[in-house]
């Protein structure tokens, strides 16, 4: 299995999720460092990203928009905080207009990505996402607040307790 | 559904309210049981005027209800919104398990570089 840990800290604000690659890590961090590459990814299957500006050095500048199913295009970027190929990178994230041109307001989240040789052979990753409160992040996850309204009741304890581990 | 303005408004309020450390302590305090300001003034090293800015966020955000119990106003903990939290939460997992999973699609291709 790829996942094998997500850290949920409501409170924080924050998801951390840790995977493992059976690569090594130089390739691993080409995902992130090949800008055709990350476009492989970085969109849901119905929004192809497409970037733009791409360097991952630090105080580096990364663009891209995604294009949805009608053709709209929504853009994105990445401040790079720090950058340590290929074992780690911190970026501030944010929403852009359409031509990738940021739009007014701070950072809406942080990533951080450390990436660490296994054992063996394989690669693990950690990325750690951090909400800042900012609003295009606020619109950007409207539809999942919706969603969360109205979804059934969990337990009281789970949301209580220490961060949840699944 | 309807995703409009209000929405975005109220999740932003989530965040900013959530963001502040001494506002997530009073969060955890009183969705364990109800208190009234004053009470809360008690507990932390800052002025009441202090507290009762912080718990108006909260209460800004859905996070805390204020009910009135005589002179004084009972501030209790809003579960059901914590959950739209988790419910975030959720979404970003859900985003991210769907990038690894393309991440190793992408690792199982070969590349025209050669790795490190």
């Amino acid at each position: 299995m790829t996942v094998i840990s997500v850290v949920k800290d409501a409170e924080a604000r924050t998801l951390t999720i840790t995977s493992r690659f059976d690569a090594p890590i130089g390739r691993v961090w080409q995902v992130w460092s090949d800008p055709r590459q990350l476009e492989r990814w970085w969109g849901p299957p119905m929004y192809p990203a497409t970037v733009m500006e791409h360097d991952l050095a630090p105080g580096g500048t990364v663009t891209y928009y995604m294009t949805g199913p009608d053709g709209e295009r929504h853009g994105g970027w990445f401040r790079v905080r720090a950058a340590d190929p290929p074992r780690s990178l911190e970026l501030d994230a944010g929403v852009a207009d359409a031509d990738g041109t940021p739009l007014p307001g701070a950072a809406s989240a942080v990533i951080r990505v450390a990436l660490s040789e296994l054992d063996g052979a394989g690669t693990q990753m950690i990325v750690t996402a951090a909400w800042a409160s900012d609003e295009a992040m606020a619109e950007m996850l409207a539809t999942g607040m919706e969603d969360g309204m109205t979804a059934a009741a969990g337990q009281i304890d789970e949301l209580l307790g220490p961060p949840t581990q699944t | 559904m309807v995703v409009g303005i209000d929405a975005t408004e109220r999740t932003d309020a989530l965040f900013h309210a959530l963001a502040d450390p001494t506002r997530r302590d009073i969060l955890a305090v009183v969705l364990q049981e109800s208190h009234s300001v004053s009470d809360l003034a008690r507990r932390y090293p800052i002025s009441f005027a202090a507290v009762h800015k912080h718990v108006g966020a909260l209460e800004r955000a859905g996070l805390v209800t204020k009910t009135r119990h005589g002179r004084e106003q009972r501030v209790s903990g809003e579960v059901a919104t914590l959950r739209t939290v988790h419910g975030l939460l959720d979404d970003l997992e859900g985003l991210w398990r769907g990038r690894i999973d393309r991440i190793e699609q992408v690792l199982a291709q070969p590349t025209e570089r050669a790795p490190r």
